[in-house]
């Protein structure tokens, strides 16, 4: 009961997805079963909020170390659901789009989850140097290719490419840093990247099969 | 120790006090403008909070500390939060109800689609996969979650032959002579114009052999040596151009992350800058 009905689930469900696309008239089956995965993923993102309220609330209830950060992100947690679920400050009341300008939610979105969102990616920025001083010392062959490109990349989208190479004439135009940027990224980086694509293609293709037909079962977790 | 405690009690002091003189100072700003007081006041505090959360992020680079770890906590809360809603309003309320409820639909101003018994199939799913957070009836959201493997399996097995296998191979196949005319014309008109046919040419030569020599270098049954090692070898330095390309790319993504920051803090907060 507990792993034959979902791997039975998954069969049914995998294999009229695939069905669907050879037989015209369950077409509209993939779209349906596509919305549904939508609405179980919604409450997937619910589960996500109630495991962090039952995580952190523990942490706050046993008062353990750093309990008052938890606190934080329970706090922080309600005020947005609160804000969002009930629509606070929405100058159009509860039928009015959540986003909607002036609502608590979209300042909360404007000035609280962007700017921690934006500067947390921005952060990166000094430890991607730092992996780089690292990985840009030219150690073998491969190291080198790997810096020529990403420096050419990086030079050729900055005014300072253009202006080293510019006097180099039309018929060597291909040498001129911006255009030699844009021919890595639509040659040689596009077939390495068209490489990788055909490889993950090929392993999703098998993995999506041996989930389907039940030889994978590891996502269903230990036998009890 | 209590000497520690003290000047961690001082910062937080001088921290808060920055923040009530930067609330005053750009709400004097905002009303200035012509903007209604409590526009003003709302408005002001906003800035000044994203600019000290920015500011108490960034903070990471020194070391890790409380602003930091305050700034991190309340963002996870945050977004948990963020995802829930937009989840609810755009797929609960946008594609649920208007299925299974007319006075639900109503209530929330959607248009009834009329009642459909199917979409009671996510719902108890989706409820199903709630159990999760329950100890004894956990194994229930194994079924929810065998519904969303079948889906995604379903739907990438086919998208992926498609998209990413069937058309990535076919679009390989390109010419390895560009708009040719003969032996005489190439060696003629020979040059390495970005828009040149030798270029053209070399791209599609080095797409092609790219591709091919990029496979071999993942395909492992067979060892690397003699010509296949050679193809493998060149695969290799595809491969690095590839990620030494990536790279690059996420480098400039993160510095005009940290740009926009910047000029948030410099022009939008402190207004140095216009």
């Amino acid at each position: 009961m507990r792993r034959t009905v979902p791997l039975t689930i998954t069969f049914i469900v995998g294999t009229g997805l695939i069905l669907s696309v050879f037989f015209p008239p369950f077409e509209t089956v993939g779209e349906d079963f596509s919305l549904f995965f939508d609405i179980i993923a919604v409450f997937a993102f619910f589960l996500g909020g109630g495991n962090l309220l039952r995580v952190h609330g523990t942490r706050i209830q046993k008062k353990r170390r750093d309990w008052g950060y938890s606190f934080i992100t329970v706090a922080g947690f309600f005020l947005m659901l609160a804000a969002g679920l009930f629509k606070l400050w929405n100058p159009g009341g509860i039928t009015a789009d959540v986003t909607a300008p002036g609502s608590l939610f979209q300042l909360m979105y404007n000035w609280v989850f962007n700017p921690l969102g934006a500067t947390m990616y921005a952060l990166l920025a000094f430890y991607v140097a730092s992996a780089s001083y690292r990985a840009f010392r030219a150690k073998n062959s491969d190291a080198t290719i790997l810096l020529v490109a990403a420096f050419i990349i990086l030079l050729g989208r900055t005014p300072l490419g253009f202006y080293a190479t510019s006097w180099i004439p039309d018929s060597f135009s291909l040498l001129q840093i911006p255009n030699l940027a844009i021919w890595v990224m639509t040659s040689p980086n596009l077939a390495g990247q068209r490489a990788i694509m055909i490889g993950i293609a090929l392993g999703v293709v098998s993995m999506s099969l041996r989930l389907i037909l039940g030889v994978e079962r590891t996502h269903l977790g230990v036998e009890e | 120790m209590e000497g520690s405690k003290r000047l961690s009690a001082i910062i937080l002091a001088v921290v808060i006090a920055l923040f009530l003189v930067s609330w005053i100072v750009k709400g004097l700003a905002i009303s200035d403008s012509g903007a209604a007081l409590w526009f003003s006041v709302r408005d002001a505090f906003f800035i000044t909070l994203a600019a000290f959360l920015t500011l108490a992020i960034l903070s990471f680079l020194y070391k890790d500390n409380p602003y930091y770890k305050f700034a991190e906590h309340l963002f996870v809360g945050v977004s948990a939060a963020y995802w829930m809603c937009v989840g609810f309003w755009s797929t609960i309320v946008g594609n649920l109800f208007p299925n299974i409820s007319e006075s639900l639909s109503g209530y929330f101003d959607v248009p009834y689609k009329g009642f459909n018994p199917f979409y009671f199939i996510p719902l108890i799913l989706g409820i199903m996969l709630l159990m999760r957070l329950s100890a004894r009836a956990g194994w229930m959201s194994r079924w929810a979650l065998a519904w969303i493997v079948g889906t995604t399996s379903g739907l990438n097995l086919i998208r992926y032959l498609r998209t990413d296998f069937i058309s990535q191979v076919s679009n390989t196949f390109v010419p390895l002579l560009v708009d040719w005319k003969g032996v005489g014309p190439f060696f003629s008109d020979l040059s390495l114009s970005a828009s040149g046919q030798f270029t053209m040419t070399l791209a599609n030569w080095v797409i092609f052999v790219g591709v091919f020599t990029g496979l071999i270098y993942f395909f492992f049954s067979k060892e690397h040596k003699g010509f296949f090692g050679a193809a493998s070898r060149v695969g290799i330095w595809v491969l690095m151009i590839t990620f030494g390309a990536s790279f690059g790319y996420t480098v400039m993504g993160r510095v005009s992350l940290l740009v926009g920051r910047l000029t948030y803090l410099f022009r939008d907060w402190l207004g140095l800058i216009s």
